[in-house]
């Protein structure tokens, strides 16, 4: 048996730091999150589920955190460089205060450090393995913007990640409008959240929803959407193929 | 590199267990240590038998009051279980009190999380300080930290999930989380290749730390396990009239 060895620029048998400079894969993820804005400002969702390949192994995980008193940050992709963004935040908002000048940062000042983080990250081929979505209300104005693990960045009405950018953007595109109240904001997410419980098989039903309005932000507490299985075509699907259940 | 394959988390050679009860922690490990899956097929073949030492203990002292269970690479979870002792050392001198179980926990993190390219090592951390009672702080590949009511980890973790959810409770008493602790090694033993030979547990609360033994043959039975016996000779012996009949 021949074998043949590829030949590999960063060979990280031989060289060490090779390997400290590769992109990654990621371990503990989380799946999509889904945002849009509504009539007092941004809304917020994502399931509690972090997984370990294709086991749902983590079913507690916050994948949204408050940011400073104006921003909401939600995050998908591998959890642990989430948490390593929120220290880096936590030592933005700790600088920012340490100022004591009565400003304070403002969403899109914190989504424009995020993308500058993210894409030095790609340049480097060592990138943070997110997918992150920033929502804010500042002075009457509402925020609602997205980075990916490449430094991909936008602003939009609504916005959603992972298997969300597949299945809750075209419900989004139908059915978003502006001046949303809450409750339609919040059965336009659950509608969402649900096509991607019944279709998204790292989702798990067991979700929050965020608020961020000008008072500041609120994350509910976690609770399961209900789901329709009562389909006749579900009842006796094999009725043509004689023995099978 | 190997190709991304996003849906095979890897399989760490052995089971740990971390719980919390009314008053503590229980954390809880089997002791086999093994050699036999080969990550470069390019070079070696998969080894196909395994070297089994049954030796290690693989729950290690952090702290009087912390202790970390280490599944995975062994040489990987000893260095960061060696790095971390030497800073809380220092970092216990500095406090002039027990450190907290949280800020062990995110020892290892830091080593785990800055380290991810090179290390191959999950690690629960499970400790009791006077501010926050008993703790439980999963650390699995990657870096990532999640305080848990209990957590389970290593190859044999994957048998326990199920086990888990529907044994586990809230508030159980000393007793109830050591043998619950016990139990779920044992059966992922039994099933796990990876993992075998004794169970050790340790208990940390308010009053310090307890450490039991749990030879393997003294542990339950389950399913298609049987009764050891010296030899067939003393089943000869013992039987009736047809000694050989099948």
């Amino acid at each position: 048996m021949t074998f043949t060895i590829p030949i590999d620029n960063g060979d990280s048998v031989k060289n060490a730091e090779a390997d400290s400079q590769r992109t990654l894969y990621p371990y503990v993820t989380g799946t999509s999150i889904v945002a849009i804005k509504y009539k007092d400002g941004v809304l917020m969702a994502s399931d509690m589920g972090g997984s370990y390949g294709s086991t749902l192994r983590y079913k507690n995980i916050e994948r949204m955190k408050a940011i400073g008193k104006h921003s909401l940050l939600g995050a998908s992709g591998e959890i642990s460089d989430f948490q390593e963004i929120l220290r880096y935040l936590d030592e933005l908002v700790l600088n920012d205060n340490m100022w004591d000048d009565g400003n304070s940062l403002g969403p899109k000042e914190v989504h424009n450090y995020l993308t500058r983080v993210m894409y030095n990250r790609r340049n480097k081929f060592n990138p943070l393995w997110n997918t992150l979505v920033l929502g804010g209300v500042k002075n009457g104005e509402s925020y609602l913007g997205m980075v990916s693990m490449i430094g991909v960045s936008f602003e939009d009405n609504h916005v959603a990640t992972g298997f969300g950018n597949h299945l809750a953007r075209p419900i989004l595109r139908d059915e978003w409008h502006a001046d949303l109240s809450f409750e339609d904001g919040v059965k336009l997410l659950e509608k969402c959240m649900r096509v991607l419980l019944y279709r998204d098989r790292s989702a798990i039903n067991k979700l929050q929803i965020a608020k961020i309005t000008e008072e500041g932000v609120t994350v509910s507490q976690p609770y399961s959407l209900n789901t329709f299985w009562e389909f006749k075509a579900f009842h006796n699907p094999t009725a043509g193929a004689e023995g099978s259940w | 590199m190997m190709d991304l394959n996003l849906d095979a988390p890897h399989s760490m050679g052995t089971t740990i267990i971390g719980v919390t009860y009314n008053g503590g922690v229980v954390l809880g490990a089997d002791s086999r240590t093994s050699t036999g899956e080969m990550r470069f097929p390019l070079f070696f073949t998969l080894l196909g038998c395994t070297l089994r030492i049954e030796l290690p203990t693989r729950s290690q002292q952090l702290t009087d009051n912390v202790y970390v269970c280490r599944s995975g690479s062994a040489a990987d979870s000893q260095v960061v279980s060696d790095y971390v002792r030497y800073f809380l050392h220092q970092h216990t001198i500095q406090l002039g009190q027990p450190a907290t179980v949280k800020v062990s926990a995110n020892l290892i993190r830091m080593l785990a999380y800055n380290n991810k390219n090179m290390l191959q090592t999950g690690l629960i951390v499970g400790g009791w300080d006077k501010y926050k009672g008993g703790k439980i702080y999963g650390i699995p590949l990657g870096g990532t930290v999640v305080e848990q009511p209990f957590a389970i980890g290593g190859s044999g973790s994957s048998y326990l999930y199920g086990f888990f959810d529907q044994a586990w409770k809230e508030n159980m008493t000393k007793e109830e989380a050591e043998q619950l602790v016990v139990k779920a090694v044992s059966l992922a033993i039994a099933r796990d290749g990876a993992s075998g030979g004794v169970v050790r547990t340790v208990i940390i609360n308010s009053e310090g730390v307890t450490r039991n033994f749990y030879p393997g043959d003294k542990l339950q039975l389950w399913l298609e396990e049987l009764e050891p016996q010296n030899s067939l000779l003393d089943i000869l012996n013992a039987a009736g009239p047809e000694p050989m009949a099948i």
